[in-house]
């Protein structure tokens, strides 16, 4: 920390700008000191030979050109990192122990010579593993049908009203591998409000697997520049426990709506350009730097999956931020609002959901034999099942014939038996097959034109 | 690349905002275009601006650490790709720098900057076999030796363009590095060392005698392409689709099937998860023709979404430039580049920092020109050098893009741009992808201006049935009118239900469902379906078209539809997707002829049974 500026020449929402007299480094982490004691950290994000500009990490409130000290660490912005003490403690944006109750940072910070920069380096694409085992979530309609897999990245769209917080509650504390490898848990709450900080973290207790678990907690209340930190932090995090010590991580991103919202802000107050709906131009490239931080490398034991749970302004799928988030990710869980109101939990809309990479993971050797032909069936089904009940509403049911009966029948047994579940209940593969198959067997045998004849041989219920 | 350290020019960086630099002290001297090295720190860039004071440079790299008045040294060339053998099979990113040999070199899996290695091997040696001899005169693109590249493909090394003049010496036939000199040229006194590796800057394309109309398809194996949309050999296509809509398993589907001789796949600003299943899947399919690996006739280029976009800007350029490299050695290429979209928001991004005067949200006004610089390079062309009888004297180009619009609208000025350009159309459509209805090409809003250019190709290739005695052409024609009369037909369903339809436009509905659901569905993943041969596919069709003109005959003639909806027949009609492979023909024919008998068999039984 060598160099000491005194002077503060302009103050527009997140940036500060100073006049450049100094050799200071593109993207250098800045600390910036104000009269009433308080520390801020910033970067410097443009520079040329007169001005430097600096985005700060925390609020720019109560600084004023004349009352603060900005000193220039000559290094980029690093997060601690520790083997053995971050498992079921909960951490700020700039990954440092709190108290979500009080909000006040602890004294116990965590001991480590280990600082790991951040914006992490990019994954060669040759580097990698294509990733092939599976998760188990403990709930049907995603381990059924849209299997997760390690070093997968499946969204879930959601939308406010939606249960999604009760939702991802429920994967982080039921998700386990099949195998006997350690398996850690990162939740990354990004913006949200304090009582769902603490229901979550009062439900990870109450699960008792907490200490797989760690959090990194960003409050709605905090400064925008934390929410374009924090999911970096996490993933930092992640990559180390993920490639070092070969574990395999699962990391819960919510709600990435607030992170692009974040970055709007700050894109306007930079004045760019913006593309759709004001977000900028490089939404997608800035989004997929995060997302893509997750997968398997070749030699390496571990792996990253990640569950960015996201809400739908105003249940618009083809907001900018469903849209771009859907491009990157492999798959997307779609949560609908007609299912919840009828009461399905959870409420997946599973004609609009897909998991991209579950098809060369799961079968035989993995879940169960049956599970390609069983998902694909369920889902070709339900959607006949939809297109005869948009009929039974046109010509009533005498129009019916004995096939789309058959089919008004299963789909609502699809809702009732195979979607809706508890939010405690957790179901391993062989449960929720076979609840599939209960609900399957609503059905014909000469209607299961997805499942090969020997499956239908074996599991089909008459 | 390469670096030419002689008289380099430097100047130095006077302001760094994202990937974009400020430079002054060089401004007078570069070109533009032309390639510098930054800073120490080795971080590769190109200049985009020239100013009277100052030039602008965009990094291929991330440019963080860098301080101002840090060097910035000219290369003095635009970005040039390196042609020789060691392409196929390599994985470069959007400026060949090759991610294979990074991987071994750096023992990290993360990308670091600064990294200099030659896009291909020095120190491998190829087993070159000489063509010409001492004395002889040839001119660009000649052939001067071969060697086998991989057991797939045969690498001819072509005399460069700009080169000619008589034959002074040649290497005898042997192992050789890319960098040995293996020929020298003498021309007006002046004689010229070559070796096999040559230069080409990516965005001019390279020369060809005269373009020629292609009339020949490349055959894909996916029934809906090969029947309703088809392309040729050197055409262009769009794919867009939203996401979920399953472009990136129809570009690997063509990757894998399609009979050009090599595949350029570029991965431009998409997943690296699908990198790492394209490398993993092209290694274990084995192409049926030769036996071989599929990825010994793949290059890849995989400019991944989190990687560098000015990267990702150049990745388009760069492959269609390998692609006219062996174009020029008498192949037939096919580019494959996914998303042409992530290339779009590359250039508005770097656009956004020079904050340009954007057009149509916010993309730059450019857009349309640099976008046509890319499509116009596809084509079948008579290509450069004497005729040779080692290899035909053409070559084809084909690029096939996909597209993602925002949001699935295909009104977006990407989707709307690439229309202009292109010649053939397969619209993704989310409602039939919502369906499981997979390649989820909308047979309605799809279209090809091929059609008249590939049917004499087709009629000479006929299976001849005397029962459904028209071509490829008639056949494709009669598709089209009863599925979109089955379209027309289903909107009156929702009105009236399908019972209250007369019969023969139930039939029509019915048939309609039998080629969506057993001839246009098609599954990329089953081992038989996943490709479909010309035979099978006119097979097929015709089977299809037979039943529905029997059936109307049937039906004018009194018999009940019932009786032909319930042909046994029809559940292996509805099966030849997956049940009959590609060798199998004479089972299709056993089918027809089972099919003939049945509606015979329905003639004499059910004769009683007429309506009145």
């Amino acid at each position: 920390m060598s160099v000491i500026y005194r002077n503060i020449q302009e103050i527009v929402g997140p940036l500060i700008f100073l006049t450049n007299e100094h050799d200071v480094q593109y993207g250098e982490i800045v600390k910036i000191e104000s009269e009433d004691g308080k520390t801020r950290s910033g970067q410097v994000v443009k520079m040329n030979e007169e001005v430097i500009v600096i985005e700060v990490f925390e609020t720019t409130q109560g600084l004023s050109s004349e009352n603060s000290k900005i000193f220039f660490t000559e290094d980029t912005f690093k997060v601690r990192i520790s083997e053995n003490d971050m498992f079921g403690r909960t951490f700020n944006s700039l990954g440092r122990p709190f108290n979500i109750y009080t909000k006040k940072i602890l004294s116990t910070d965590i001991i480590s010579d280990l600082e790991l920069e951040i914006y992490g380096a990019p994954i060669n694409p040759y580097s990698r593993d294509y990733p092939s085992e599976v998760i188990q979530t403990g709930i049907s309609v995603i381990d059924g049908l849209f299997t997760l897999i390690r070093g997968q990245k499946l969204p879930i769209f959601s939308a406010q009203g939606l249960p999604h917080n009760k939702l991802a509650a429920q994967i982080v504390t039921q998700a386990r591998v099949l195998t006997e490898e350690s398996f850690l848990i990162i939740f990354c709450g990004i913006g949200i409000i304090e009582d769902e900080a603490i229901n979550f973290l009062k439900a990870f207790r109450e699960s008792g697997n907490i200490q797989n678990i760690i959090s990194f907690i960003n409050f709605a209340s905090d400064p925008i520049m934390e929410r374009l930190i924090i999911p970096r932090v996490a993933l930092t995090t992640a990559e180390y426990f993920a490639f070092e010590k070969e574990m395999h991580v699962l990391v819960v991103l919510i709600d990435m709506t607030n992170y692009a919202e974040a970055l709007r802000e700050l894109s306007s107050a930079k004045e760019e350009i913006p593309s759709r709906k004001g977000y900028p131009g490089y939404l997608y490239s800035d989004l997929a730097s995060i997302y893509e931080r997750t997968g398997k490398l070749k030699g390496k034991k571990g792996s990253i999956t990640q569950i960015p749970i996201l809400t739908m302004p105003n249940d618009d799928i083809s907001h900018p931020i469903p849209d771009t988030t859907g491009y990157i990710t492999e798959g997307q869980l779609v949560l609908n609002r007609d299912l919840n109101n009828k009461g399905i939990y959870p409420p997946f809309e599973v004609l609009a959901s897909i998991s991209r990479l579950m098809k060369d993971a799961i079968g035989k050797n993995t879940t169960r034999e049956d599970h390609a032909d069983l998902s694909s069936q369920l889902l070709a089904s339900y959607s006949d099942a939809l297109e005869a009940r948009d009929l039974l509403s046109v010509v009533g049911e005498d129009g019916l014939n004995y096939d789309q009966k058959a089919l008004l029948d299963f789909g609502d047994d699809f809702e009732k038996k195979f979607l809706n579940q508890g939010t405690s209940e957790n179901r391993n593969f062989n449960d929720t097959f076979s609840i599939a198959w209960e609900v399957l067997s609503n059905l014909s045998r000469n209607q299961l034109f997805r499942i090969h004849q020997e499956f239908i041989e074996n599991y089909y219920i008459p | 690349m390469i670096k030419s350290n002689e008289s380099s020019q430097i100047g130095y960086i006077t302001a760094i905002n994202g990937s974009l630099i400020i430079v002054k002290g060089i401004e007078k001297q570069v070109k533009l275009h032309d390639l510098i090295i930054v800073s120490k720190q080795n971080i590769l860039g190109e200049i985009i601006q020239i100013y009277n004071s100052y030039a602008v440079a965009q990094c291929y790299e991330s440019t963080n650490n860098l301080k101002l008045n840090q060097e910035v040294i000219s290369l003095q060339e635009p970005l040039s790709m390196e042609l020789a053998p060691g392409l196929l099979k390599s994985v470069f990113d959007g400026i060949q720098r090759p991610l294979n040999l990074f991987d071994k070199k750096l023992n990290s899996a993360f990308l670091q900057r600064g990294i200099e290695i030659p896009s291909l091997s020095r120190t491998n040696k190829w087993h070159f076999i000489p063509h010409k001899n001492d004395g002889e005169e040839v001119e660009p693109g000649d052939i001067i030796g071969s060697i086998q590249e991989t057991p797939l493909i045969e690498h001819r090394i072509l005399v460069p363009i700009n080169y000619s003049g008589v034959l002074s010496f040649i290497v005898e036939e042997g192992d050789y590095t890319i960098e040995e000199e293996i020929y020298r040229l003498k021309k007006s006194g002046k004689e010229y060392s070559l070796t096999m590796l040559q230069k080409w800057p990516i965005t001019s394309s390279r020369p060809y005698k005269e373009r020629i109309t292609s009339e020949e398809p490349l055959i894909t194996g996916i029934r809906i392409i090969d029947l309703l949309f088809p392309i040729v050999k050197g055409g262009t296509v769009a794919v867009p689709g939203g996401f979920g809509t399953g472009k990136t398993v129809i570009q690997q589907s063509l990757a894998k099937w399609c009979d050009a001789d090599i595949i350029i796949f570029v991965g431009c600003g998409e997943r690296g998860n699908e990198i790492a299943d394209v490398l993993k899947e092209f290694s274990n399919i084995i192409d049926p023709k030769s036996g071989r690996p599929l990825i010994e006739r793949i290059v890849i280029i995989a400019n991944t979404s989190n990687m560098p976009v000015s990267a990702r800007e150049a990745s388009i350029f760069s492959g269609v430039t390998i692609a006219e490299y062996y174009r020029d050695m008498g192949y037939d290429v096919a580019v494959l580049a996914d998303s042409t979209s992530r290339w779009a928001e590359s250039l508005r991004e770097i656009s956004g920092l020079l904050e340009e005067m954007p057009a149509e949200e916010g993309y730059p006004a450019y857009l349309p020109s640099k976008l046509s610089s890319f499509y116009e390079r596809a084509g079948k062309v008579e290509i450069l050098g004497n005729n040779d009888p080692k290899r035909k004297n053409l070559g084809s180009l084909t690029i096939i893009g996909s597209v993602s619009p925002p949001a699935g609208d295909f009104s977006e000025p990407v989707t709307a741009t690439t229309k202009r350009f292109v010649q053939a159309f397969w619209a993704l459509d989310a409602s039939l992808a919502y369906s499981k209805h997979y390649p989820a090409i909308n047979w309605l809003s799809s279209y090809s201006n091929y059609l008249e250019y590939v049917a004499q190709w087709w009629y000479e290739r006929d299976i001849h049935w005397p029962e459904v005695d028209i071509d490829w052409y008639q056949c494709r024609a009669e598709i089209n009118v009863i599925l979109s009369r089955e379209n027309e037909l289903k909107n009156i369903v929702q009105l009236i239900g399908e019972e209250n339809l007369p019969d023969d436009q139930q039939f029509v509905i019915f048939i309609g469902k039998l080629i969506r659901e057993s001839f246009l569905i098609q599954n990329a993943f089953d081992n038989i379906d996943n490709f479909t041969n010309i035979n099978k596919l006119l097979g097929h069709t015709k089977l299809i078209l037979l039943l529905y003109h029997q059936g109307q005959e049937l039906l004018t003639q009194g018999y009940l539809l019932e009786d032909i909806k319930s042909l046994e027949v029809l559940n292996d009609i509805r099966r030849i997707s997956h049940t009959i492979p590609n060798d199998q023909f004479d089972k299709i024919e056993k089918l027809k002829n089972k099919l003939l008998k049945d509606i015979q068999s329905i003639k004499l039984m059910y004769s009683g049974r007429k309506k009145l």
